[in-house]
């Protein structure tokens, strides 16, 4: 689960990790409001107007309604006008950027619309670096990943000057020791002030991975301001869907708003859906069979509309919703529904296509490849309901088949 | 011969929910010795599990069974009554991790985790605490492991099986099926099946079975079947150029998956330009491995490449 830039920095600043003192506003006039105890506050004279999505991107995207504006924003209160000139400004950004959308490098063409502000105390920043903490697969534990090169997608780092990620790894049985927090805070050539404050910044951000069962967290940038702090000035955070289950206060955090309708519907029966782009809607049982069905369909001339993994604890009832997510798609012009029943029976998701017909018709031309648990039990059930289905004998079979129907 | 399971086999199961004893029940039905279960809130009852015999499975048996398993407080209870050597974890993912570290701590030589969800952050601290033990973990997320007509760990459909040539060895459940349901019906048949899960934290991996299939002298051939995510695959190219002295036939799926998005198993996500199919299969290819076009084409590669060996 993605979570919005301030949720992740009022996490860290609930555990002594430096963040700015900022506030979100969700209307104009929050946002106003939040200008004056900020540069009162922090006696810095400069307030960043950042808008809230779960995309990267932002400080270079554009607002399609108002391609003048970027999606961070830097409002000063100069000499002239102070900060009532700075509220103005604010003002005039806040009614621009809430409820119109942006448009960045991670957001596709389609971009996100905006419903948050976080409005954030200026930082005199000294020097600009980069951390994050991520799973490393090889080694079936997380590692600290930090660089001097602050501001750059850490990809371009990897690709083009490697030498400069520092890695440390995390051993779960004693989180990220005193030796290697000082190991990076060397590597990333920290001194005085900076080197404590690091030491510190680092520890306490690797013990926040572990205890909220992040999937990611990214720092970039990463700073040392110019009164000697290592400090958060963004945050990227996600936590693993699985652990959720334990920690209630974050299942809040969720933005339901980010998600698309159709996937989200999808949740709630425990489905496991993607929207795509094709014309053939699938309904499979498995990851890996899901997502090799949608292979077939491209390889036999198809476009796959959708991934949809029914799992292998579907109840018909969960069944008939995801037919139904699938026929309630326009771009819809056929089904192919794959299943090979290992955990999942076939007669659960033939009376679950059965229902869900019956409820909401059938306008597409619908294939049915069934083979595993109960196959003979679902094979009948499907006859025996006298629905106009399609049989077809391999997963092969069904997709040219049903990329036949659909041309 | 085969791997990890035969008619030896010794098994207990942890977690006996409907799910646990919906297949525990068909393990039974297919011939495996499940030799009791463990649930500390029905310590010293029993379960008894009834029906008709599964034919596809252990040879030389009637038409029906009845047998009561006995119920332990604990993983070390069972092993020290019955002699266990395999337990099957069906318990739910909160728990399921405790569930597996208790198996290990009882020194269970293979302990088989069909639980999906279980948090990362658990299974990290699993495999910590599994370093120096003896216990091999297979899973978790996965369908089991299957040695055809000897015995049967997990979920998968008994019926679609065959004992014969080819090691089996796959991150998805599904698929796994797919590709032994082509190989029962070209003849070329299975040693063992083992579904290694599709999570990014795992216990056996590609190469691990690999070696193991390596070694096995009743197996003539291998096929691989993994998908986006991770470098799992291109790691276990490398072995196989390196080591392999059998047939690899393989399938990736996933080629159409668009990066960012997570494709339903936890590990299955192409992020930061790295996990891509392309990039596996090409590892794959550079190995000598026969890399089928569509899961459909997987029996046939699998000829093909032991043709060519």
């Amino acid at each position: 689960m993605k979570i919005h830039e301030y949720q992740a920095k009022e996490l860290m600043a609930g555990r002594g990790i430096a963040v700015p003192e900022g506030r979100v506003a969700t209307s104009v006039d929050e946002a106003v409001a939040a200008v004056r105890p900020l540069i009162e506050n922090s006696g810095n004279k400069v307030v960043v107007v950042k808008s809230q999505i779960h995309a990267g991107g932002r400080g270079k995207g554009r607002f399609k309604e108002h391609p003048d504006v970027a999606g961070v924003n830097v409002v000063t209160a100069g000499l002239e006008g102070g900060i009532k000139a700075a509220e103005e400004e604010v003002r005039e950004l806040a009614k621009k950027m809430l409820g119109s959308t942006l448009e960045t490098i991670q957001t596709g063409p389609e971009g996100k619309q905006v419903n948050r502000l976080y409005i954030e105390q200026g930082i005199d920043i000294e020097r600009e670096l980069y951390l994050s903490i991520v799973l490393d697969r090889a080694q079936d534990k997380n590692i600290v990943m930090a660089s001097t090169e602050g501001g750059v997608e850490i990809e371009e780092v990897a690709e083009h000057t490697p030498e400069k990620i520092l890695r440390e790894t995390i051993d779960p049985a004693v989180d990220l020791t005193d030796f290697q927090a000082r190991r990076l805070a060397f590597g990333l050539g920290l001194e005085g002030d900076g080197f404590k404050s690091g030491v510190k910044f680092f520890k306490s951000l690797a013990k926040a991975a572990t205890d909220l069962d992040t999937d990611l967290v990214e720092i970039n940038p990463m700073v040392v301001t110019k009164q000697g702090q290592v400090m958060a000035l963004d945050g990227k955070m996600s936590i693993d869907n699985n652990a959720l289950g334990r920690h209630k206060d974050l299942q809040e955090y969720r933005d339901r708003s980010e998600e698309d309708p159709a996937e989200l519907e999808a949740s709630k029966y425990g489905l496991s859906f993607i929207k795509l782009d094709g014309t053939i809607g699938c309904l499979v049982n498995g990851a890996g069979l899901a997502m090799a069905t949608m292979d077939t369909i491209k390889h036999v001339g198809g476009e796959p509309a959708n991934f949809l993994d029914v799992g292998g604890g579907a109840t018909t009832e969960n069944v008939t919703a995801a037919f139904r997510i699938i026929t309630e798609d326009p771009s819809v012009k056929g089904i192919f529904v794959n299943i090979f029943g290992g955990i999942m029976r076939c007669d659960v998701i033939a009376n679950g296509v059965v229902e869900a017909v019956k409820q909401t018709g059938l306008e597409v031309p619908l294939v049915v490849r069934l083979e595993g648990t109960n196959v003979k039990l679902g094979k009948q059930i499907i006859e025996e309901s006298g629905l106009n289905v399609i049989s077809a004998d391999s997963l092969k079979d069904g997709a040219e088949k049903i990329v036949e129907l659909t041309k | 011969m085969s791997i990890l399971v035969d008619t030896n086999t010794k098994l207990i199961v942890q977690g006996l929910g409907s799910t646990g004893t919906f297949h525990i029940d068909k393990s039974i039905a297919y011939g495996t010795n499940v030799v009791g279960a463990v649930h500390p809130s029905r310590a010293s009852q029993s379960e008894t599990f009834e029906g008709e015999t599964d034919h596809s499975g252990v040879p030389g048996r009637g038409d029906s069974y009845k047998v009561e398993i006995p119920i332990f407080a604990t993983v070390r209870d069972a092993v020290e009554q019955t002699g266990a050597n395999a337990s099957v974890i069906f318990v739910p993912p909160p728990f399921a991790a405790d569930a597996i570290m208790e198996a290990a701590d009882a020194d269970i030589p293979l302990i088989v985790a069909i639980t999906e969800h279980i948090p990362i952050m658990d299974m990290v601290k699993v495999k910590r605490y599994m370093q120096g033990r003896s216990s091999r973990l297979v899973g978790p997320n996965c369908p089991g492991v299957i040695t055809p007509k000897q015995c049967r760990i997990g979920i998968m459909p008994g019926y679609i099986h065959q004992p014969g040539k080819v090691g089996v060895i796959s991150k998805s459940g599904t698929l796994t099926y797919e590709a032994v349901f082509q190989l029962t019906n070209n003849g070329l048949g299975q040693t063992t099946a083992v579904g290694i899960g599709g999570d990014p934290v795992n216990g056996t991996d590609f190469i691990d079975a690999l070696k193991l299939f390596n070694d096995d002298p009743e197996t003539e051939g291998v096929i691989m079947i993994g998908e986006i995510g991770g470098t799992a695959e291109e790691e276990a190219a490398a072995w196989i150029k390196d080591n392999m002295t059998k047939p690899v036939a393989g399938f990736i799926a996933g080629t159409t998956a668009p990066p960012g998005k997570r494709m339903g198993h936890a590990g299955a996500i192409i992020s930061g330009g790295k996990g891509t199919a392309e990039e596996k299969i090409a590892a794959l290819k550079d190995a000598g491995v026969v890399v089928a076009a569509t899961p459909s084409d997987m029996g046939d590669a699998m000829m093909e490449a032991m043709k060519k060996a």
